[in-house]
């Protein structure tokens, strides 16, 4: 059975004023213009993924960073307080399988693997500066790679 | 934010309820413990299933909100994971000391094993 996570993250937030979640009542869509081995792919996780020395993630830290498309696995560091990362640390590939899509696009089942991925820190209490501040400018940078499709991967 | 931009998203998740709410556009259910979305540490076989069936996803999804299923199971012999009470356990799993402002997370930068020792 799917567990529920609204009541387990009520009690997480227990001391903040009542919290208001966001639903939605319509659905935005824009459909696939080709097929995905042809398109090239942004991949982003929530999982608060840093690459090497950059500044690690706090809490309500709406910022993100880039992952270059060829980081190793060694050269990856997780900071979320959110979840369990020990497996994450062990093989980051669990929740940001960058590995994994290099070699399908070595294999060509996608066209090309954006340069760079793309890491933030799900953990973000306030849903309006994911809204305002970190949506707008991924958007902006993806439409500026040309991206054709857009992967998120929580952790 | 982004499909209205014009760029097509597909989303994982393994909160079900999280996601009912939410309605992104298309989205693609895995049931397995948080810290798992895309599979089990060098399980590089059940990674490469789980990635490439939810890119199949892009082309598979017609109606906006649609939210696929994988029928991958996390431990078919033990779902005692699932009554996990993260509100209790909580503090014990997390990293020892998260970053509590951005200086902080300048601080845990430059103590990571990536850092140049200062000359």
């Amino acid at each position: 059975m799917p567990i529920d996570y609204i009541p387990r993250t009520r009690e997480l937030y227990g001391d903040y004023a009542p919290y208001r979640w966001v639903v939605n009542e319509t659905v935005p869509w824009t459909p696939l213009q080709k097929p995905l081995s042809q398109c090239r792919i942004a991949l982003i996780s929530s999982g608060g993924i840093v690459y090497r020395d950059q500044p690690r993630f706090h809490r309500e830290d709406a910022s993100y960073r880039r992952i270059p498309k060829q980081a190793r696995p060694e050269e990856l560091d997780v900071w979320h307080f959110g979840y369990p990362t020990a497996d994450a640390k062990k093989d980051p590939n669990c929740v940001f399988p960058l590995e994994r899509l290099r070699e399908f696009e070595r294999e060509g089942v996608i066209g090309e693997l954006c340069d760079p991925a793309f890491s933030f820190m799900g953990g973000i209490y306030s849903s309006r500066k994911v809204r305002e501040e970190l949506a707008p400018q991924i958007a902006d940078e993806l439409k500026r790679a040309h991206v054709d499709a857009f992967y998120l991967v929580p952790a | 934010m982004v499909e209205e931009a014009g760029i097509p998203t597909l989303c994982m998740t393994s909160a079900l309820d999280i996601t009912q709410a939410v309605k992104p556009p298309r989205a693609v259910f895995l049931n397995f413990p948080l810290g798992h979305q895309t599979g089990k540490p060098n399980n590089r076989e059940l990674q490469r299933a789980i990635v490439r069936d939810a890119l199949r996803a892009f082309e598979t999804i017609r109606t906006p909100g649609e939210i696929i299923k994988l029928p991958y199971v996390w431990d078919p012999n033990d779902s005692s994971w699932e009554q996990f009470d993260y509100t209790k356990e909580w503090a014990k799993n997390m990293p020892p000391r998260p970053a509590r402002d951005e200086a902080d997370g300048m601080e845990a930068a430059r103590r990571s094993r990536f850092s140049k020792p200062r000359p």
